[in-house]
């Protein structure tokens, strides 16, 4: 067999802005990742200006929770603006700096890589997470200790979600609610800086107080991190589902289907 | 029995590249060290391939298939389509050599920089380590230095933070991260490396985008159970004014 340069080229060839030589639909994931950030970018700016609808008879939008405007009407009572805008920079902190979240957007936001062994158009000075602004990702565990917080209240709503004026029901709406705040709670308990500060900081286990609880402590954590990305995802239209079905019943769109 | 295009990049450093197309005759159970080793065999006697074990353990074969890079001895042919022509490139992070070998020698100067295990005490009859204590490290010990995951790095590959010279904005790497966490979370290990953890092998440049954990052949969780847990110990002693003030209270690194 007589071998014979072929026609392709030996430097990454062009691929819409960026240049590869890899043959796959490895944009797929940033699509989605692009339309769905988008999405909700655009409906939750649009939910919290809102400032209605945003509570039905015991379901209250997680948006808005925790209400610290109906819990506090005294110390809040300068606020007149939505009430959302008290509590949502906890939850978005949380997830604008998780480390999972920094994959899909220095992916499909920042191109930086777009994929692996996919370039960029340009060089850039790369400074990665040394310099500002990505530095401050190294605030993740402040948030992680808000989102603790947040985790108790959205079942405390969970269980007001129960108290219908006529006594303990359950509606579609309680199983929403429910919904969110379980994915919340597997998204936040599989959190990279949770896994850190509960155990993974030890080299030692064994010679450390509470040994065998720390290190059980830290394999569940570490076995809900291996689904880490998830929990993202999955809490994420959780969150959205719940705060569009209370609306959409608040808003007399739908009626709440009581299961019992 | 069919046949497939393979197209090799041929050329020597800093010599003329090209692209060459050769044929092969596919049988069930290849990989694509095989086709590369029957057009060595049968068409192209000089085409320079790097490998040894073809079982995926000694890390040799590490080239870049349709793009992706990947072992050659690890990437089977009826994974791939083969209507198309097969492109097989060198790591394109290192320096070629000679068609598909590149130099990774960068990455055993990164080695030397590190510091040694340094036993907290020498009488190795004393020691008691517990199974809890040394699980997470066993999974560091997989590692077959294939060093791809050093060229899917976008750090190093389209960032070139390579330079010794300087290293302030110097990346040591995934899998030097890896030995660094090895180390570090050794409960026998008295070294402290945090310091060049931050300032040396910048963890700081990895932005978590986990393409090394995505190409490593041995399924190491890199970026999850090195790089992050590494990220946050250098969060605890230089970042976290709570963290650090509880370890100066403490007396605790």
């Amino acid at each position: 067999m007589i071998a014979h340069p072929s026609t392709v080229p030996v430097a990454p060839r062009p691929c819409g802005p960026f240049k590869t030589h890899r043959q796959d639909a490895w944009w797929g994931e940033n699509v989605f990742s692009l339309v769905t950030f988008a999405l909700f970018t655009v409906y939750t700016i649009w939910a919290v200006l809102q400032n209605t609808h945003y509570e039905w008879g015991p379901y209250l939008s997680p948006f808005y929770s925790p209400h610290l405007t109906a819990m506090f009407p005294e110390t809040f009572n300068w606020v007149k603006f939505s009430p959302a805008f008290l509590v949502i920079w906890m939850p978005l902190g949380f997830r604008a700096t998780c480390y999972f979240c920094r994959r899909v957007y220095h992916r499909a936001v920042f191109n930086d890589p777009a994929s692996c062994a996919v370039e960029l158009p340009k060089p850039i000075n790369y400074t990665g997470e040394k310099a500002f602004p990505f530095v401050l990702l190294n605030m993740h565990r402040y948030f992680l200790y808000l989102a603790l917080v947040l985790v108790v209240f959205h079942w405390s709503h969970v269980w007001q979600a129960t108290q219908f004026e006529d006594g303990f029901h359950v509606g579609l709406g309680t199983l929403v609610i429910t919904l969110d705040a379980l994915f919340l709670t597997l998204y936040v308990f599989s959190c990279h800086s949770l896994r850190h500060l509960i155990g993974g900081r030890l080299n030692h286990f064994s010679k450390s107080g509470c040994s065998q609880a720390k290190h059980t402590l830290w394999s569940v954590v570490s076995k809900l991190n291996e689904h880490h990305g998830k929990y993202f995802w999955i809490s994420l239209f959780a969150v959205w589902a719940a705060d569009a079905y209370v609306r959409l019943v608040a808003m007399g769109c739908l009626s709440d289907f009581r299961l019992f | 029995m069919t046949q497939a295009h393979f197209i090799v990049q041929r050329g020597q450093a800093e010599g003329e590249q090209t692209m060459v197309d050769y044929t092969v005759d596919v049988g069930a159970g290849m990989v694509v060290l095989d086709a590369i080793h029957q057009i060595q065999a049968t068409q192209a006697p000089d085409l320079a391939v790097r490998w040894n074990c073809k079982a995926a353990k000694c890390g040799s074969c590490s080239a870049e298939v349709n793009g992706k890079p990947a072992l050659m001895c690890k990437t089977r042919l009826d994974d791939l389509d083969l209507t198309k022509p097969v492109e097989v490139r060198p790591m394109k992070t290192f320096p070629q050599l000679k068609d598909l070998v590149t130099d990774v020698g960068w990455n055993y100067e990164i080695n030397k920089l590190i510091k040694p295990f340094k036993p907290t005490n020498e009488n190795t009859d004393e020691w008691v380590v517990m199974q809890e204590d040394i699980e997470r490290a066993r999974e560091f010990r997989k590692c077959i230095e294939c060093f791809m995951c050093q060229n899917a790095c976008h750090v190093l590959r389209n960032h070139d933070k390579k330079d010794l010279t300087h290293r302030e904005a110097l990346f040591a790497g995934p899998r030097f991260m890896i030995r660094l966490a090895g180390l570090e979370m050794h409960p026998m290990d008295g070294e402290d490396r945090m310091r060049f953890v931050k300032d040396e092998a910048n963890v700081g440049y990895c932005n978590i985008t986990k393409c090394c954990t995505e190409v490593c052949p041995e399924e190491i969780k890199i970026t999850d159970n090195a790089i992050i847990p590494l990220k946050e110990r250098v969060i605890d002693r230089f970042y976290d004014p709570i963290a650090m003030l509880l370890g100066t209270l403490t007396g605790r690194k």
